[in-house]
């Protein structure tokens, strides 16, 4: 095992991929020259030359369907779109075009396609510069959703993406690129088909994903120091979705609360939700909880976006109220 | 086969001429056969006709090779048939059936051809045009001399993906044949109500990409600049634009009152109506005669009868195949 940066991972991934497949290029706004807004693709430019790294110009709907047309023809495209907040730009390509395109044509045409991009709020960079849209994105099928919330993660799923037939979207929080973690020296692709319990315990479910991960660890050992022991659930993919995963867990805690960076309404929170009422209603000791942003536009100052988003603290009183009332 | 002595001096060889003909009146009937079958509730949905058009597709089409690849619009019917895809399975397609090209997932909008490099049948106005440009990438990353050909409609002008489309291809020099089928309404506003610059072809200069403006109605003229034109985005791998002055006979669509138009403008325009005065052409100079015509009319009913044919004898999806085909086995 090494200690690796997130955003270390995703490199490394990257290069792994360029390296391994000669069909692999990457495209995206400021991937070359500037070597990635998060530094995600630094030196690739150098390493592997203009042809295969690709910057291209604000045109966030014609370089992701350019990365369908280019998959379509027998590459392997990395797109990159900086920011989830920027790929509502591209929304035409991919819900009308990359999702619908292999059972539009009666399975003639699949898209080997990844979208990587950086998602979610933290960073004082207030309303158009925050969201967490994977929820949106994991509605669609034809596309599958991974936001990776480890090192291992960031390297593996970009990997395991690269076999995948169809288009993948990757979803990395933008507060984790810094974030360092264990990874195996080789690390190599990773399953995209479960989730992973992180954490084991038996008296409440914590499930999430992404950025929202380490929140959900810190409330964890928060409440293990008040004797309440939670399992915290990474879902690591949001579709397909996992759903065994959590009702094995809610089956044995017969609690659980979802946590979640995007708005409650009609947030992946609530598709969560509504799984557990569908397939484990009488495991259940409490209604499920969710801890979801605030129902505002994400604002600038510290201690407001502080207060909009999903914390360690309101995690923790989450549990406790549904634990003593 | 180049039909002609040297640009602009067309020198018609018969057989060629007589396809070409054939070919516009396959489209021509294969429409009418639609509309008849649609008020018989055979066909269902969006149905977007040809007729008016068909030149542009008949002549743009014979410039490519077996390896170029095509993308097309909701009203690509013309475009299939042209391409080779058999009239059978794009009817059954139409009936939504399992025999059909896109197994009937698709419909009228949504026609494709694996065999014969065929992407859509892209339905959204625009949306075809930056996957064209990502084929064409992907070929010249793979050092394949390829063309896509990219068809569109005047419509398609007013979206952001045209310019940005435009300007890629010209700045990463890509293969990519961009073919606007201007039919002066995006649906039913008329390009003169929705731009302020109305010469398609210096929009596109504007994004780097040259191109020229040519009678859609006159099938000739339209084969001869997409020759030229391919000799151009192939030889020197760079995107190219042509603008094809057309019009649509029908309405946009089975649903539309055409309250926008008036009946003048139409009977105009159906007085340069390509197959009509295609045929004109032909027997002035002696390329064809009665029985030819009663031949090819002959063929055309027997190829529509069969497709007709083809599309009732088909099954029907069954349910429990209803998810197939979202995700790749």
């Amino acid at each position: 095992m090494i200690k690796m940066k997130y955003r270390e991972a995703v490199r490394a991934g990257l290069r792994e991929a360029l390296k391994s497949d000669p069909r692999v290029f990457l495209m995206g706004e400021d991937v070359g020259r500037y070597g990635g807004t998060y530094a995600c693709s630094h030196g690739l430019l150098e390493e592997f030359g203009p042809e295969r790294v690709r910057d291209t110009p604000l045109s966030e709907s014609t370089f992701v369907g350019a990365g369908i047309g280019a998959a379509l023809g027998g590459m392997r495209p990395i797109v990159e779109v900086m920011t989830v907040n920027f790929s509502l730009l591209a929304l035409d390509q991919i819900v009308n075009n990359a999702a619908t395109i292999r059972h539009m044509s009666g399975g003639q045409f699949s898209v080997p396609l990844i979208v990587r991009m950086a998602t979610g709020a933290g960073r004082q960079v207030a309303a158009q510069h925050s969201h967490s849209l994977e929820g949106w994105y994991a509605h669609i099928p034809g596309i599958k959703v991974v936001p990776p919330a480890t090192p291992a993660d960031a390297k593996g799923m970009l990997l395991s993406a690269l076999r995948e037939p169809d288009p993948v979207f990757i979803f990395e929080h933008a507060m984790l690129y810094p974030m360092e973690g264990e990874i195996e020296d080789n690390a190599g692709p990773v399953d995209i088909s479960t989730a992973a319990v992180r954490r084991p315990g038996t008296d409440v479910t914590l499930i999430t994903f992404g950025g929202s991960l380490w929140k959900a660890l810190e409330a964890a050992d928060q409440l293990a120091a008040s004797g309440i022991e939670a399992e915290v659930i990474d879902l690591r993919v949001l579709r397909p979705l996992d759903t065994p995963t959590i009702l094995a867990s809610v089956g044995k805690t017969h609690r659980a609360v979802v946590v979640d960076e995007a708005w409650r309404t009609g947030s992946f929170a609530a598709e969560i939700s509504a799984r557990i009422m569908e397939g484990a209603f009488y495991d259940l000791d409490a209604p499920v909880a969710r801890v979801c942003s605030a129902e505002v536009p994400i604002p600038y100052p510290k201690h407001l976006e502080d207060a909009a988003l999903p914390q360690a603290a309101s995690i923790v009183k989450t549990v406790q109220e549904m634990l003593h009332g | 086969m180049h039909c002609f002595a040297e640009a602009g001096q067309p020198s018609l060889d018969r057989a060629h001429g007589l396809k070409l003909f054939h070919e516009m009146l396959r489209i021509r009937r294969f429409e009418e056969k639609t509309v008849e079958l649609y008020s018989a509730g055979k066909i269902r949905g969006f149905l977007h006709l040809y007729i008016g058009e068909e030149a542009v597709a008949v002549g743009a089409i014979q410039a490519l090779t077996p390896d170029d690849a095509i993308v097309a619009t909701y009203r690509e019917h013309g475009h299939s048939l042209v391409r080779g895809t058999p009239a059978g399975p794009l009817m059954a397609e139409l009936y939504g059936k399992a025999n059909g090209c896109s197994r009937g997932r698709g419909g009228s909008m949504h026609f494709f051809d694996a065999a014969r490099r065929f992407y859509g049948g892209l339905a959204i106005v625009g949306g075809g045009l930056p996957v064209a440009v990502g084929l064409a990438l992907a070929d010249k990353l793979q050092g394949r001399a390829r063309v896509t050909a990219c068809f569109f409609g005047d419509g398609a002008v007013a979206e952001g993906e045209f310019h940005e489309s435009l300007n890629l291809a010209a700045l990463w020099k890509l293969p990519v044949l961009f073919l606007c089928e201007n039919n002066l309404y995006a649906m039913g506003t008329a390009l003169a109500r929705h731009q302020a610059q109305t010469d398609i072809t210096l929009k596109a200069k504007g994004d780097g990409v040259p191109g020229e403006a040519v009678d859609g109605m006159d099938v000739l003229a339209v084969e001869d600049a997409a020759r030229r034109a391919v000799e151009i985005v192939r030889g020197e791998i760079r995107p190219y634009l042509i603008e094809f002055r057309t019009y649509r006979f029908r309405a946009h669509s089975m649903y539309d009152p055409e309250l926008y138009r008036n009946k003048d403008e139409v009977e105009q325009w159906k007085k340069r109506d390509p197959i009509v005065t295609f045929e004109a052409r032909l027997r002035e100079d002696g390329l064809l005669a009665d029985a030819d015509r009663a031949t090819i009319e002959a063929a055309v009913d027997a190829e529509i009868a069969d497709a007709v044919a083809f599309a009732e004898a088909g099954p029907w999806e069954p349910v429990e195949n209803l998810t197939r085909d979202v995700y790749t086995p």
